[in-house]
Formats: C-alpha cells, sequence, structure tokens
C-alpha cells in the first residue's frame, strides 16, 4: 500500500467522521441543535481533525525514520570481507546498487528470479531487457542484501499501513466518544485552524533564516582561506584557478570593484526610473481621468512581469549595439573619426534597461503612496485657491515624500540584486572606473560566473560566491529594513 | 436682528439695489441643476448669498445642500463626473464663464471643510499657504503680521503663537478647525463656505467656533451648511431648507424657525423627519 493510498484511505476516514460527527451532535441533543455549544458542522470538523491529524503526523514522522532504520540494517548486511576493504564513500554506491537491484527485482516475475538469484552476472542483462541499467561493478553478494531490502520494505509499509490506519480509527473512536452538547468544538475547531495559520506565517520566516544560516557556513570556510579585511577591503578582482604553471595561485577576492559597480549600475538605473516613475505616478494619481488611468495603469504593471532575462536580450541585441553604432556616428559628426566610445556592454547599456525594468516599482508604489494622500489636503489646498501643481508641489509631494523615499530605497535594493540583465549587459570586467561607457561588473554576475560550471564547493574562488551573496544580502536587507522603517513613520502622520 | 425678510430670492435681478436696512446680495444662483454622472443632485434650486450675512443651508442628508455650496466656488469642479447647469452669480458675474479664472475665483471664495484639514506642516506654514502662493505678502515680516492678524482673526493667535512651528496636525479639533479658517481669512477672500465646520468638534470648541463664526460676519459674506437646527438658528440671519435637492424654502432666520410657511420645513426643523 503506497503512501498515497494510506492518505486517500485516512481522508476517507475523516469525510465519513465529518458526517457521522455531525449526524451524532444532532442525535444528543435530540435534534434540537440550538442546545448544542456549537454549530454541528463543528462537531464535524472536530471528529474529522481526530481522525486525520494524529494519523498523518504519524504517516509523515514514520516516513521520515523508517527508511534510515531500514539503510542501517542493509548495511548489516554487507560482508565482513567487502567492509573491510572499502571506505565510507565506496559503502554509500555499493548501497546505491544495492538499491537499484533491489527495484529491478520487483519487476521480475517468478522464473526469472530463480535465474537471477544465481549472480549478478546473471542478473545484469535480465534487468537491462526490463530497463533497469546497473552499474559494471557489482557484486553477487549484494543480491542477497537486495532481496533482505525489499522484504524489509514490504513489512515496514504492511506495518505502517496498520498503524496509520489504525490510529486514524482510534482518533475516530476517541472523538466520537466525547461529542455531547456542552462540548465546545467550535473552540477545539478553530484552535487547530489557528495553529495551522500560525504555522504557515512561520514557515516564511524560518525558510529566510535557514537561507542565511546556509550560506554562513559557506562564508566561514570562505574567510578561513581568505582574510575578511582581504576581502572587504581589496581593490582587486582576481579569482585565479590554481594551474599547472603557478600552483599556488591563490588570487585575490577584492569587493570594492564589485561592489562598486553594483551601485554604479543601480545608480544609473535610478537615475532612469526615479524622474520616468515618479511624474508618471503624478500624471496617473492627480491628472488623469479614470479611464485613461484605468487602462494605462495595468498596462504600465505589464512591465513589471516581463522576466528579467527578457529585459537582458533586449539590452544586449538593441540597446547595446545601438548606443556603440550611436556614439560611433557622434564621434563621427564631431571628430571625423568613427570610433564608438560607449561599449556595447556597458554601465550605461545596462543601467538604462533596468531603470526601464525598474519604471513600473517606482510608479506604481509612488502611484498608492500618492493616492494615499487624504482627500481633503488637495480639497483644502484647491479651496484656497492654489493651482492643480501647486497642490502637488507643495501640499500631495511634501505630505507623501517618506512614503515615497521608502518606495525608491526598495526599489534600489531590487536594483542592486538584479541579476540577469548585468549579466548580459553590463559585460564580466571587474574594473574601478568612472566611466560608464565602459564594461563594468557587478556582484551578482560575479556569483554567477564562479558558480557556472563543474565546481567543488571547497575552493576560495567557488566559496566566495556565499561570501558575496551575503554580503548582497545585508545590504538589500539593511536597504529594505530603513524603506519599512520610513514607510512606517509616514503612515503614522494621518492617524 | 433687524434684517428684512420680504425680498424674493427668485427675482432675476442678480444685483439687486439694495434697501435702506437691507443687505445687498453677494452670490446668486438661478435654476442651477447638479448632475453626478447621471443622477441629478440638484433641481433648479435658486438661492442667494448676502453680504456680511451668515446664510445656513439645513436638511436631511443627502438633499444637496453641500452640493449647492460646492457649486459656489467650483470645487465641484475636481469631481470627474460632476456637471452644473444653471447661472450662478457673484457681484453680478457668472463665475462658470470661461474667462474667470477657477483660482482666482477660489480665492475669493475660501472654504472650511467638514472636517478639519490642517496640512502637514506648521501652523506657520498653514496660515501662510495662501498668501504665500498668491504673493500676498512683500517682505517676510508682511508675511508675519499677516500669520498673526488671521490667527488673530481666527481666535486662535493666543493659544498658538508661541509654537508657531510645530505642526498643524499636532492641535486638539477645535484648534485646528479654527486653523482652517485662519488659513482661509489669510487670502483675505470675500465669502467664506463651510461645509458642517463643527460637525467633527465636541461642544466646547462648537461654541467657540460659532462665535467666531459670528464675529467672522462683521467682514466676510458666509454659507454654512449644518445639520444642527440650534447652529443655524445660533449663528445666521437666513436660512435655506433643502430637501431632497430641491430648495424648500429660504426666509429669514428668525421667521424660519417661528413661523415657516412650508409644512415641510416645519417638519424638519420640529424634528419629525430627516
Amino acid at each position: 500500500m503506497s503512501a498515497t493510498t494510506i492518505i486517500a484511505i485516512v481522508l476517507v476516514i475523516g469525510a465519513v467522521g465529518y458526517l457521522a460527527g455531525a449526524a451524532r451532535a444532532r442525535m444528543v441533543v435530540g435534534g434540537e441543535t440550538a442546545k448544542l455549544h456549537s454549530r454541528p458542522g463543528y462537531y464535524g470538523s472536530f471528529i474529522l481533525i481526530w481522525a486525520t491529524l494524529p494519523a498523518l503526523l504519524l504517516l509523515v514522522a514514520w516516513s521520515s525514520f523508517a527508511p534510515v532504520l531500514i539503510d542501517n540494517q542493509v548495511r548489516d548486511t554487507i560482508p565482513e570481507s567487502v567492509r573491510a576493504e572499502q571506505s565510507a564513500t565506496q559503502q554509500d554506491l555499493s548501497i546505491n546498487i544495492v538499491e537499484a537491484i533491489a527495484e529491478g527485482l520487483r519487476l521480475l516475475d517468478e522464473r526469472e528470479l530463480q535465474q537471477a538469484t544465481a549472480g549478478f552476472v546473471l542478473l545484469r542483462p535480465l534487468l537491462a531487457d526490463k530497463g533497469v541499467a546497473l552499474a559494471g561493478n557489482g557484486e553477487d553478494w549484494m543480491i542477497a542484501s537486495a532481496q533482505q531490502l525489499n522484504a524489509l520494505r514490504d513489512t515496514n509499509i504492511i506495518w505502517k499501513s496498520i498503524a496509520v490506519i489504525g490510529l486514524s480509527i482510534v482518533g475516530f473512536t476517541a472523538g466520537l466518544l466525547q461529542i455531547r452538547a456542552q462540548l465546545r468544538a467550535r473552540n477545539r475547531v478553530e484552535g487547530v485552524i489557528h495553529a495551522g495559520l500560525v504555522l504557515a506565517s512561520t514557515v516564511a520566516i524560518l525558510t529566510t533564516v535557514g537561507i542565511v544560516l546556509s550560506m554562513i557556513s559557506e562564508t566561514g570556510r570562505f574567510f578561513s582561506s581568505v582574510p575578511p579585511q582581504e576581502f572587504f577591503f581589496g581593490t582587486v578582482w582576481d579569482p585565479r584557478f590554481a594551474n599547472a604553471e603557478d600552483p599556488d595561485a591563490a588570487g585575490q577576492f577584492g569587493l570594492i570593484p564589485l561592489l562598486a559597480g553594483t551601485l554604479y549600475i543601480a545608480f544609473v538605473a535610478m537615475l532612469v526610473a526615479v524622474p520616468i516613475g515618479l511624474f508618471a505616478a503624478i500624471y496617473m494619481a492627480e491628472y488623469a481621468s479614470s479611464r485613461f488611468r484605468s487602462i494605462a495603469k495595468p498596462l504600465l504593471e505589464v512591465l513589471a512581469g516581463i522576466p528579467t532575462i527578457v529585459y537582458g536580450f533586449f539590452a544586449l541585441v538593441t540597446v547595446g549595439p545601438f548606443l556603440r553604432d550611436l556614439s560611433g556616428q557622434i564621434a563621427g559628426i564631431a571628430t571625423g573619426e568613427v570610433s564608438s566610445f560607449i561599449s556595447a556592454t556597458s554601465v550605461l547599456t545596462a543601467g538604462l534597461v533596468m531603470g526601464i525594468m525598474l519604471v513600473p516599482f517606482v510608479s506604481s508604489l509612488s502611484d498608492d503612496i500618492i493616492s494615499a494622500v487624504p482627500r481633503s489636503m488637495r480639497d483644502g489646498s484647491l479651496g484656497l485657491g492654489a493651482t492643480r501643481s501647486e497642490t502637488v508641489k507643495r501640499v500631495i509631494l511634501p505630505a507623501a515624500l517618506p512614503g515615497v523615499v521608502g518606495a525608491l530605497l526598495m526599489t534600489a535594493s531590487r536594483a542592486i540584486g538584479e541579476t540577469m540583465i548585468v549579466v548580459m549587459a553590463a559585460g564580466v570586467a571587474a574594473r574601478l572606473s568612472i566611466n560608464p561607457f565602459e564594461p563594468m561588473t557587478t556582484v551578482t554576475v560575479k556569483i554567477v560566473s564562479q558558480l557556472t560550471g563543474d565546481l567543488e564547493f571547497t575552493s576560495p574562488q567557488t566559496l566566495v560566491a556565499f561570501a558575496l551573496g551575503l554580503t548582497l544580502f545585508f545590504i538589500t536587507l539593511a536597504l529594505n529594513v530603513y524603506a519599512l522603517y520610513i514607510v512606517r513613520k509616514y503612515r503614522e502622520q494621518y492617524e | 436682528m433687524k434684517v428684512d425678510t420680504q425680498q424674493g430670492f427668485a427675482d432675476g435681478t442678480a444685483t439687486a439695489v439694495a434697501g435702506s436696512n437691507e443687505f445687498p446680495v453677494k452670490m446668486d444662483g438661478k435654476n442651477v441643476n447638479v448632475f453626478y454622472g447621471d443622477k441629478q443632485a440638484i433641481f433648479d434650486v435658486n438661492l442667494e448669498i448676502r453680504e456680511r450675512q451668515v446664510t445656513a443651508l439645513i436638511g436631511p442628508s443627502g438633499c444637496g445642500k453641500s452640493t449647492y455650496l460646492r457649486c459656489l466656488n467650483r470645487m465641484n469642479d475636481t469631481i470627474e463626473s460632476c456637471r452644473v447647469t444653471g447661472l450662478i452669480t457673484m457681484d453680478g458675474e457668472d463665475i462658470y464663464d470661461p474667462s474667470i479664472d477657477v483660482v482666482e475665483l477660489r480665492a475669493r471664495v475660501g472654504m472650511v471643510f467638514q472636517k478639519p484639514n490642517p496640512f502637514p506642516k506648521s501652523i506657520f506654514e498653514n496660515v501662510s499657504y495662501g498668501p504665500r502662493i498668491h504673493g500676498l505678502a512683500r517682505s517676510k515680516a508682511d508675511l508675519e503680521a499677516l500669520v498673526e492678524q488671521s490667527l488673530r482673526g481666527a481666535g486662535l493667535w493666543d493659544e498658538v503663537k508661541d509654537r508657531l512651528q510645530e505642526p498643524g496636525t499636532g492641535l486638539s479639533g477645535g484648534q485646528q478647525q479654527r486653523l482652517c479658517i485662519a488659513r482661509a481669512i489669510a487670502v483675505s477672500p470675500e465669502v467664506i463656505l463651510m461645509d458642517e465646520p463643527c460637525s467633527a468638534l465636541d461642544p466646547i470648541a462648537t461654541a467657540i467656533v460659532e462665535e467666531l463664526i459670528d464675529e467672522l460676519r462683521q467682514n466676510y459674506t458666509i454659507a454654512i451648511v449644518t445639520h444642527s437646527m440650534q447652529q443655524a438658528a445660533r449663528v445666521s440671519q437666513r436660512t435655506a431648507m433643502f430637501h431632497l435637492g430641491e430648495l424648500v424654502e429660504v426666509d429669514d432666520t428668525e421667521t424660519m424657525f417661528t413661523n415657516p410657511s412650508e409644512k415641510r420645513t416645519q417638519d424638519y426643523i420640529t424634528g419629525r423627519f430627516g
């Protein structure tokens, strides 16, 4: 019986429990449901929970612990001679083969099984016929282990099914016996739902914590080989991989050029996004007719739904070459010599395209904030004979400013964390430069390039990616926290 | 209160020559209809506002009294679906004429709203907002004098003179409303429209604001929308009764409350409906 079947049976018991619970609740008060503490449906849900929740929890626990126990038992079947000569890793490999054989044996019929148990050499072609490919280095003892594995698994499933379904029935009965008119079924059921809601919100938080913790341990390993001050204050990024000519090459891991590139590109992007987005928001919130707004706002927000890799293509194929050719033309007109002073991949290209990507974030967030300024503020200003633009400049924007700043900070943290556009449009050269027409690179680009390919997570060359990621995480986290702080402060003004 | 009550309010002369003891007409509406989209909110209202008097607009909720008030400084223009027909004049001039600048009109016809709505700025900046945008003060000293004068006019000066730089939103509700009145009179309007100015205030603050309205009558023409019969009786010289978007009756306040000519008015002011 598979886990799915067990779950289905438990749910059926639960469904029956729901009906039985509701029916029994009606019965104990002789049909006068007003005498019940809760509505009959709550008694139904009460039984449903009793019948399913403990059983499913047991199933989860059993399914996570049983394989470990089985694995240990199978390991015990490895012959002493083999165990003596194999390392732990090799034993793991052997167990993998045993598991593959176990899967394969289930596909064979009685007669084939007879043949197969004779030895690995015979078994391999048999299983290959059934579509199960085995590694060539199998040994005969593995067949016996595989058979034992199968036996253990069968017993496990039987006992698991009995235990889970049994517990479900016990829960069903126990719940049913508790039902009487005074039972506070609603409070109990709501308690369980409440716990479920708490759990759901905790999962998101715990995931974040988990991500940070997993990065911290890898980052710690990186800093054990590269001192933190060299990482945080180094101005040269040159993570050379060790090679034959220079086996001692450790490389230099200076964060500064990457951080400078990240901030520079984000700055250019904000330079594009903030004016366009803010003006769009002001127009949408203050001037546009409701008809125009109802069409234009969703269209503008479509921009936010475009995957960033598509923006990357746009930068790589269209904007970059266009800027390069344009600069060539300008140079041609100015000096008579056609030479592009803007590279196809450059800070400008990446910043420009990222800025376009950010426009809907700025405009949408700012629009909401500007619209949240109470209408009475507008009326007060207009009633004094102020024009629309005076009202916007002197009343609406100052009132909305803290919120808008918060929105801009959140947008900036997106710009800093953005990856695909810069990977495709900014270049990979880690340089310290103030010329926006030349390629620079960002933290995210280097994380991608350090982790691309067939690598071991042991050298500083790959581990540095975790340090970079963690640094980036803390920068954006700090920006977001600061933004939230400002937005919250702003909210209090009208309360 | 010596007020001539015999003047026909819809006699078609926007600038009726005032009698010896009669207040001249400041603003006059003729056959005013207001529509919100397809829904008509006001039907053929003829109502004049007389100079240096307080005219109260009363009536049950949704009867169109606030809508009429907002027509007088064209605040209804800010509502997209709103359409106004008919003729509204100020000193004989059509205020909906294309040659009229709505910004200038609103400087001449100030407004105080139902809920106190000081800007989230300092008290000083709240009051100096209007003079600044209209360029009424030549120097900083001028501006400060104007702010003081306006705050005194609103009876708020003594309470706030030591904390002019503190935010206006930090004042109590009644003080905030008087700040809004100070803000309105700082641009020296000719008419002040008040849309239920006391509905968000406690009785003590209400009494202070009512007293202030009575004083403001010396220098300004005032139209006030109110839900409180007693307030209308206390502060106004003329009262207009609205019902379902129509003007039921307009008369001298004393007459209106003692001897109304319409049964609907009598029913409303005695509390039989509304």
